[in-house]
């Protein structure tokens, strides 16, 4: 899966998990979490989501790595050739 | 019309979500009703056959308007508006507290969630649930301000004016609305007392990292849950807490069903019940709580949810906060706030050393409990979050 | 005829058409009753159906109860009710009891008259009414002849009874006039009577307060408020259906009983229009009664202390709307 492939599905379960937010307003390299307003709540739920979209891990102990849109996509895609 | 929240009086029928003729059980969701709040799923107490809709789809009605007619089963519909069940929310607190009474078509609800107590005669309440006034919206002329039979009478007389179709407000400025009257009405009415206490949460962290490597990835748990659950079982030992102020007294619930606070994008929040929050197990808790989450940010909560929490639950520390001091939501008689974790120096042993910390708050009503009780509470909290393979 | 004249009336005719009848009590034949009912008896029915007893109640009441277990019809007569607690255990152990304990074999088909009540300046001792204390007893019956008819007509009806019955005649009675069809047949001693319609509030009362009870429903009437007033003529068995149909109209109730409030016959009143008829009240039930004091002897006190039109009709006033 290419990198713009792990961004789109990023983008659309996050949308699923705040339809409100207008996703091309996010900037890459900032925060998610304070762009979209989105709780702990919510980020498991996308966790669980991108678990189910890309068929990855992702241990409790990663979290952080998730934090902007760059990072996410960068660990996502380390994830999937780790596999 | 079911009352869904302390200060509603009034719902809009979205629509129905079953048919004349259609045989409900308890349980069954009937109706969507749309609040200052939310789309609300309204759930059925009896079983029988919908006889009959009263109120048509877009239709907005005060609180305490006959929904339905629900004829039991086995029961003709001739003999007797009492055997006639009604779709108008008996609400679950009140069902549990009292004797089980013959469905009535006034606004019994709403005595229930706390306001004092409807002053009318017998006769009066008989004759304007036979002629479909509401109580509440009348002024007494009876000795003590009671309202008596001719007062109802007058009302009825009065009446055909059906309620002026209102204004669609702005849904956000609804919700604000709702609110403001909730707390508004908490501040004037409850004399707030505030404890707080730090809690050490190194052996909850601990154990909840290790327990969630064991677990799906759907299955993982928040420490949010923790708290919960811990508060939950502290509740047990401390029922001035779990209470409704009702009819000018409070009233201990036995069953236990913390509301947390749920914060809504764009604005408001909404405290639905985690039903049975002390008998759920963590797993079953995290289940819930997320499917509660989900629902209440898609506006799709259930009417039991809203009308049955005990007590609420507020957590702010998503936000950074690190103390919350709460208002109590009418007519229960406490709240409990959580801030943030956050990593301090401690002293354990007479050794400082670096542990993550969490505030925990209490907002009691002083006219139910005091301090000490307060106090013992929140030490209960404390104690089970040390043992939290226990919880 | 005075309410006197028509006991005497009816206790003639019953000793006329009854060989079996007899009278009893102390001064009843000679000196012609304690309040001359029984006046001119002696001379006409002579001392065998006549006859004056000792001053013992227990002795007398005990000895109806044996003749009525006998055969005989006999009427007992009872100075005034403070008295007849001498003869307490003949008649809650022995009158009311004997058709249950013999499984209907024996019956006590007794009658006992018994001067009642107060406002004659008699004083603690001799001033009580305590009827409701008869009516809590299973197995007898109460009546509570408050007019002239009635007092002829009830003790009439009393006579074919099979179990003991209980007249209770309000003192102040006796002098009352008023007109009786002596050829009128025998009042129904089980019922109440509306003695006056109205829309309002009911009025509940018995015997000695009725008159009292009729002139405040005058006094409220002449301030818009109709009142309706019922004679519960017998207390056991009790007309509850009486008592409720008029509830139901009127929406609101005042008992009007010259026992002491607590205990009072008043409150068993109320407490059936309570479990009976509560979504037709409009206002808590009221009962004006007798102050819980022994009854004073002097004027102004025993007025005071005594159920009065003047509180009757605040008592209704009270709980009725103003118009206006």
């Amino acid at each position: 899966m290419t990198k713009q492939e792990i961004r789109e599905t990023v983008l659309r379960v996050l949308g699923q998990i705040a339809p409100e937010a207008d996703l091309s307003q996010i900037q890459s390299n900032l925060r998610i979490r304070d762009q979209l307003d989105i709780d702990s709540m919510d980020l498991l739920n996308w966790v669980i989501g991108l678990h189910k979209e890309l068929k990855v891990d992702i241990p409790e102990s990663d979290y952080p790595r998730l934090a902007t849109l760059d990072g996410c996509i960068d660990y996502l895609a380390s994830r999937q050739e780790l596999q | 019309m079911p009352q869904l929240g302390a200060d509603m009086s009034a719902g809009k029928l979205q629509g129905w979500r079953k048919q004349i003729g259609d045989c409900v059980q308890r349980g069954d969701i009937i109706a969507i009703v749309e609040t200052d709040k939310a789309d609300i799923e309204i759930e059925v107490f009896t079983t029988g056959v919908i006889e009959k809709f009263l109120v048509q789809p877009g239709e907005r009605v005060p609180v305490g308007t006959v929904l339905a007619i629900i004829r039991e089963e086995g029961k003709p519909l001739e003999a007797g508006v009492s055997r006639i069940a009604t779709v108008t929310a008996p609400q679950p607190i009140l069902a549990a507290l009292a004797a089980p009474a013959p469905s009535t078509t006034m606004s019994a609800a709403r005595t229930a969630a706390g306001e004092s107590r409807l002053h009318i005669s017998p006769a009066a309440r008989k004759v304007a649930a036979e002629l479909g006034v509401d109580p509440f919206a009348l002024t007494g002329t009876g000795p003590g301000g009671r309202i008596t039979l001719e007062d109802v009478q007058r009302a009825a007389k009065a009446k055909p004016v059906p309620p002026a179709a209102e204004a669609p407000l702005d849904r956000q400025a609804r919700i604000r609305q709702a609110i403001a009257a909730a707390m508004a009405r908490s501040k004037r009415e409850i004399p707030h007392y505030y404890l707080s206490t730090t809690i050490d949460m190194s052996r909850a962290m601990a154990w909840l990292i290790q327990e969630n490597l064991k677990h799906a990835v759907e299955d993982r748990l928040v420490y949010g849950v923790l708290l919960l659950k811990a508060v939950a079982l502290a509740l047990r030992d401390a029922p001035e807490l779990n209470s409704i102020w009702t009819g000018g007294k409070a009233t201990p619930v036995r069953e236990i069903h913390v509301g947390v606070a749920i914060s809504l994008r764009g604005g408001g929040l909404v405290a639905p019940a985690l039903h049975h929050t002390d008998r759920q197990s963590l797993d079953e808790l995290m289940k819930t709580f997320r499917d509660l989450v989900q629902r209440a940010r898609a506006g799709s909560l259930r009417s039991s949810e809203l009308g049955d929490p005990t007590i609420t639950v507020t957590s702010l520390g998503e936000q950074g906060v690190e103390t919350v001091f709460g208002i109590i939501y009418p007519p229960q008689v406490a709240l409990v706030g959580f801030g943030k974790v956050v990593e301090r120096p401690w002293s354990v042993e007479g050794q400082v050393v670096s542990r993550p910390l969490i505030t925990a708050t209490l907002s009691a009503d002083h006219r139910v409990s005091d301090g000490h009780r307060g106090g013992l509470f929140l030490a209960g909290v404390d104690r089970r979050l040390q043992e939290p393979e226990k919880l | 005829m005075t309410y006197r004249e028509a006991v005497r009336a009816a206790l003639r005719k019953a000793l006329r058409g009854d060989p079996r009848v007899f009278l009893m009590g102390e001064d009843v034949g000679r000196y012609g009753g304690a309040f001359a009912v029984s006046h001119g008896l002696l001379g006409e029915f002579g001392p065998e159906r006549i006859r004056d007893t000792p001053l013992s109640e227990s002795v007398f009441v005990g000895a109806g109860i044996g003749a009525a277990l006998g055969g005989m019809r006999p009427i007992v007569e009872i100075m005034t009710v403070n008295f007849s607690m001498l003869a307490m255990d003949q008649i809650l152990n022995n009158a009311a009891t004997l058709r249950h304990m013999s499984g209907g074999q024996f019956s006590v088909p007794l009658v006992v008259r018994i001067a009642t009540g107060g406002g004659r300046q008699m004083a603690a001792q001799h001033s009580n009414s305590l009827e409701v204390w008869y009516a809590h007893i299973p197995g007898i019956k109460v009546l509570t002849p408050a007019t002239v008819t009635d007092a002829y007509g009830m003790l009439l009806g009393a006579i074919p009874e099979p179990d003991p019955v209980f007249i209770f005649e309000h003192a102040t009675l006796y002098p009352l006039e008023g007109d009786v069809d002596e050829t009128a047949k025998i009042a129904d001693i089980n019922r109440a009577a509306v003695r006056r319609a109205g829309r309002d509030v009911s009025l509940i009362t018995y015997g000695g307060t009725l008159g009292k009870t009729l002139q405040a429903a005058e006094l409220l009437a002449a301030e818009s408020i109709d009142a309706e007033v019922i004679d519960l003529r017998s207390l056991r068995p009790l007309d509850t259906a009486a008592i409720l149909d008029s509830v139901a109209k009127t929406h609101r109730a005042v008992i009007v009983d010259e026992g002491w409030k607590t205990g009072s016959f008043a409150g068993e009143v109320s407490a059936q229009i309570m479990e009976l008829g509560f979504d037709d009240l409009d206002a808590p039930v009221a009962r004006v009664c007798s102050a819980e004091v022994p009854m004073p002897y002097a004027k102004h006190l025993e007025t005071a202390a005594l159920p009065q039109v003047e509180g009757i009709v605040n008592a209704a006033r009270n709980m009725v709307p103003r118009h206006g």
